[in-house]
């Protein structure tokens, strides 16, 4: 398999291993209309992508993982808007961008894949024509070349046969050889950015093995900043360096994945990782958080997480707590995350 | 094992009928599991696990085989007999959105078995019955007069649990039942059904492609793919010293939490998909992707036999490897 | 429904509403309003235009026809047999439709083979040919046009119900009542109907407007109800010599029918977005 180099494209080589932020979202915030009246989905939410590295947003069903996903690609649903905060995608902030500019951006800067390849692509086409569509339409590349780009790049993402391949429908293709197909759809501009929704969860655990493979390839092959939304805990481990746990539309705790999941700060984290049976060792008892996610049309006052906390006490109810830095680039949204910590 | 065990599959062979093919979604399983005892029933999509599950509740005829319950072939039992017998063997769904019938409220959800099999519980009971199944299953008793749509999945997925212990059976078989929630609302489950066993001593068949959650409540652990069993034993001789090439790469590519200690440790990754079950491949139905498969495998199929490594595995280069406990 | 949801109604639905109202009420209380008698003529009324006074001193707001019968009287004898015919047909068209889809349904198999390839055949051939056919061998009697009318409606109802109930058959919650036991008596009835009867309720809704339609066709041309009974149809028909000269008689039926058949699909209409899941939901 040769390795595709910037340049093929007519793209400028990008600086070689500075770091270099990439995303930069702050205080985002994202309202859905509803009869019940507006229901925050996310709320204040903020945190950064580098280059080369993978942050995951782990949280369950309604925590607004998803939306803030949307978000990032001016995709957020029609009754939904960004109600504040700033997006910001290589220094420039696109949280105002219009339609026409957001077409430009995405998949040249910013490039997502979903849960379902199968209701992202487009049935009555083929894939080679899908992916070859994305040169000539940006690019204005000729048929032929396009063609080429494409054979190319279903190669690269571990299709077999990619040349024949070409030729067929969505449909021929099993679970695992579509996400490939959306892989490389998403990075056949060479995007900076890549925000993958759930992108194994409607796989089976050996094809999911190895899209998680490819996808922490192309992460160091092109020096892509990796979004990686997940409610698998154990996904998260294996693709992430950075993890934001999120709740209730608001993000309760970030830090490198050792630190998060070694030493949980928020009680939410470690009742998350209490609740997961282990794969292997004895078989543990397993704690579970009591009660229901709130609805958030009606949240809790104060701490969101407070009527699950077992350590929620009279400041809870009344006092929502700010995020704040426990150290460099490791912050928790709690009062008494410190005795989190202990109990870890 | 216990001596008579409770559900017995023999030879189990389930057939779906396509419009020019037959598929044997079920090729010859053999499978018991005893009174009190939970068996889990591991594979990915379209390994067969589901049809088990159907066919052991009766909602699909077996093409061959048997089942017996009891050491009764399900098959040959007059209409009455089988009748009281399926009561013994409830089914719990993975969608608890679609197994509750949106029109009826919680009430008349528990009821409906009372209705249909009269002697169950006298019918001045049933208020307190329901009363009481609520909360056991850890609802409130005003939850009765509602509908399903009324509740989130890990509630719904509690009245469905209720709704089979309406019946006393001895059996449930869990079909991926937690597999659509959530992590915290999941392990609320998982605890309901550990304390229910406690306290009723009902054996489970929990069917998932989840291999931490069958690890944490799995007596015994069979692996399936594509329609066959590849191993099955111990739970802890499964998860530690699996023999079976397929039970290896399952283990090695389950993501687990812990995972982020040894980030770079040697993963066994299979290349390829599950092959269609229209067309098994010949010998093992393995070998395709089997990263030890040598000519013999094309050839020969694999008996399901203990092949020294303490319980029955389908390879013939079986091969116990211990799996390294993670530190912690 | 709430009187909360009723003002919330839009106001077509009002309209349509009152308008089936008011029909229903008239085809009623029409023999006490303007009472009919088809032997009576009276030469020297006979085409008066609307609003005209008659020989006995009464008004015909409507107009008279050309033996001088009073057309109002006439167009409320009619609409009380357009009625009849059509919700009685609809009523035995859709029981033996229901019964005939729950059938092919819920079993499948070759009960659903004969049923629906009976049907297929039928829906091949024009169905108003059918009633024409059927009402002609039969002779005309109001018994017999709703005999031909419910043999040529049937099917509609069949493939709607059948429709239903095989997307109710696999769902989950009716193999969960099959492994409870449930015999298929039961979740026929408890399981299978219920989903069925929304759409049921739409396609009667607006199967009663196309029958009134149907029953007017067979009388226009001779075949309907007999001559001793009112029906639009023959008084269209009677009317149709007369076109250039009184209008109205033509005209007052045809336009009742319109009135009535477009308000009742207005009617359907709203019932299939009330039964509709989706807004149901919300």
């Amino acid at each position: 398999m040769t390795e595709r180099s910037p340049q093929a494209y007519g793209q400028p080589p990008r600086d070689g291993g500075l770091l270099t932020r990439l995303l930069e979202v702050d205080g985002l915030a994202v309202e859905f209309d509803t009869r019940k009246g507006p229901l925050r989905a996310v709320r204040g939410v903020s945190f950064h992508v580098e280059a080369c590295e993978t942050l995951a947003i782990v949280g369950e069903s309604g925590s607004g993982k998803s939306v803030t996903a949307q978000a990032l690609l001016g995709l957020v649903p029609s009754r939904a808007r960004i109600t504040a905060g700033s997006i910001a995608i290589e220094g420039r902030d696109v949280t105002g961008l219009s339609d026409a500019e957001w077409r430009e951006l995405r998949g040249e800067r910013i490039a997502m894949i979903f849960q379902d390849p199968l209701s992202a692509l487009n049935p009555s086409l083929t894939v080679g024509y899908q992916i070859a569509e994305m040169f000539r339409r940006h690019r204005g590349t000729g048929r032929a070349q396009a063609r080429r780009y494409a054979a190319e790049l279903m190669a690269q993402v571990g299709i077999p046969d990619a040349a024949r391949r070409l030729d067929d429908h969505p449909h021929r293709f099993s679970g695992g050889m579509r996400q490939r197909v959306m892989i490389a759809m998403a990075l056949a501009l060479d995007p900076v950015l890549l925000v993958a929704d759930e992108p194994t969860t409607a796989l089976d655990v050996t094809v999911q093995a190895q899209i998680l493979r490819l996808l922490r390839q192309r992460r160091e092959a092109d020096r892509l900043g990796m979004i990686i939304i997940s409610h698998d805990l154990g996904v998260v481990a294996r693709v992430a360096d950075r993890v934001a746990v999120m709740y209730a539309g608001q993000i309760v705790e970030t830090g490198t994945v050792p630190e998060v999941y070694g030493r949980p700060a928020h009680p939410y984290t470690l009742g998350l990782m209490r609740a997961v049976p282990a794969l292997r060792g004895t078989g543990s008892t397993l704690t579970a958080i009591e009660g229901q996610p709130p609805d958030l049309a009606e949240p809790p006052t104060g701490c969101s997480f407070h009527p699950r906390c077992p350590l929620a006490r009279e400041r809870c109810r009344e006092e929502a707590p700010e995020p704040r830095e426990l150290s460099h680039g490791r912050a928790v949204t709690c009062h008494f995350a410190e005795e989190v910590l202990d109990d870890a | 094992m216990p001596d008579e065990p409770l559900l017995e599959l023999v030879d189990l062979v389930t057939t779906y009928r396509l419009r020019r093919a037959e598929v044997h979604a079920v090729a010859g399983v053999s499978l018991s599991v005893g009174a009190g005892e939970t068996v889990g029933l591991v594979g990915e999509s379209g390994c067969g696990k589901s049809t088990i599950a159907r066919t052991i509740v009766g909602l699909v005829k077996p093409s061959a085989g048997q089942v017996l319950f009891e050491g009764r072939d399900l098959a040959t039992l007059p209409a009455r007999e089988l009748r009281r017998l399926r009561q013994e063997i409830q089914l719990v769904f993975q969608d608890p959105y679609a197994s509750l019938n949106p029109r009826m409220t919680v009430a008349a959800l528990l009821k409906e078995a009372w209705r249909i099999h009269p002697g169950i519980v006298p019918r001045r009971d049933w208020d307190a019955e329901v009363r009481d199944l609520l909360a056991r299953v850890g609802l409130r008793p005003e939850h009765a007069d509602r509908y399903p749509h009324q509740f989130s999945g890990g509630q719904r997925q509690r009245i469905s649990i209720a709704r089979a212990l309406t019946v006393r059976p001895r059996l449930i078989v869990c079909d991926e039942a937690v597999s659509a929630l959530d992590v915290s609302v999941r392990a609320q489950i998982l605890n309901l059904l550990q304390e229910l066993q406690r306290d009723l001593g009902v054996a489970y068949l929990f069917i998932s492609h989840d291999l931490g959650v069958v690890h944490h409540l799995c007596d015994r652990v069979a692996v399936m793919y594509l329609g066959k069993i590849a191993e099955i034993g111990p739970k802890a001789e499964i998860y530690q010293r699996p023999a079976h090439p397929y039970t290896q790469a399952l283990l090695s590519a389950a993501p687990a939490v812990d995972d982020w200690r040894d980030v770079d440790r040697a993963e066994i990754v299979l290349t390829g998909d599950v092959p269609s079950p229209l067309a098994p491949p010949s010998g093992c139905r393995f070998r395709t992707r089997c990263f030890k498969a040598e000519d013999r495998c094309a050839t020969e199929e694999p008996a399901l036999l203990d092949r020294g490594g303490g319980h029955p595995v389908a390879c013939h280069f079986a091969n116990s490897t211990t799996v390294p406990a993670t530190p912690h | 429904m709430t009187l909360d949801t009723i003002t919330r109604l839009p106001l077509r639905a009002h309209l349509a509403f009152g308008t089936v109202l008011l029909f229903v009420a008239a085809g009623v209380l029409g023999p006490l309003l303007a009472p009919f008698d088809p032997t009576r003529t009276s030469p020297q009324d006979r085409l008066s235009p609307p609003g005209s006074t008659l020989s006995d001193g009464t008004t015909a707001w409507l107009g008279t026809d050309q033996v001088g019968q009073d057309l109002l009287a006439e167009v409320l004898a009619g609409m009380r047999t357009s009625l009849t015919v059509a919700v009685v047909t609809v009523l035995i068209g859709g029981g033996v439709g229901l019964l005939l889809g729950l059938l092919a349904g819920y079993f499948g198999g070759w009960s659903d083979g004969i049923i629906s390839r009976v049907g297929d055949i039928q829906l091949a051939f024009p169905s108003l040919l059918l009633a024409i056919l059927l009402a002609g061998v039969l002779g005309p009697s109001m018994v017999n046009v709703i005999i031909a009318l419910a043999v040529t409606r049937w099917v509609i109802f069949a493939r709607v119900v059948r429709g239903s109930a095989l997307a109710v058959r696999d769902r989950e919650f009716v193999h969960s009542a099959r492994v409870m036991g449930a015999s298929p008596a039961r979740i026929m009835l408890y399981y299978i109907l219920p989903s069925c009867l929304p759409p049921l309720l739409v396609a009667a809704t607006v199967q009663v407007g196309l029958t009134m339609v149907a029953e007017a066709s067979l009388s226009f041309l001779g075949l309907g109800v007999p001559t001793t009974q009112a029906s639009w149809g023959s008084t269209i028909a009677q009317g149709r010599d007369y076109l250039a000269s009184a209008w109205w008689i033509a005209a007052v039926p045809g336009l009742a029918l319109a009135l009535v058949v477009v308000a009742i699909g207005i009617l359907g209409d709203l019932l299939r977005d009330a039964s509709d899941p989706m807004t149901e939901l919300s």
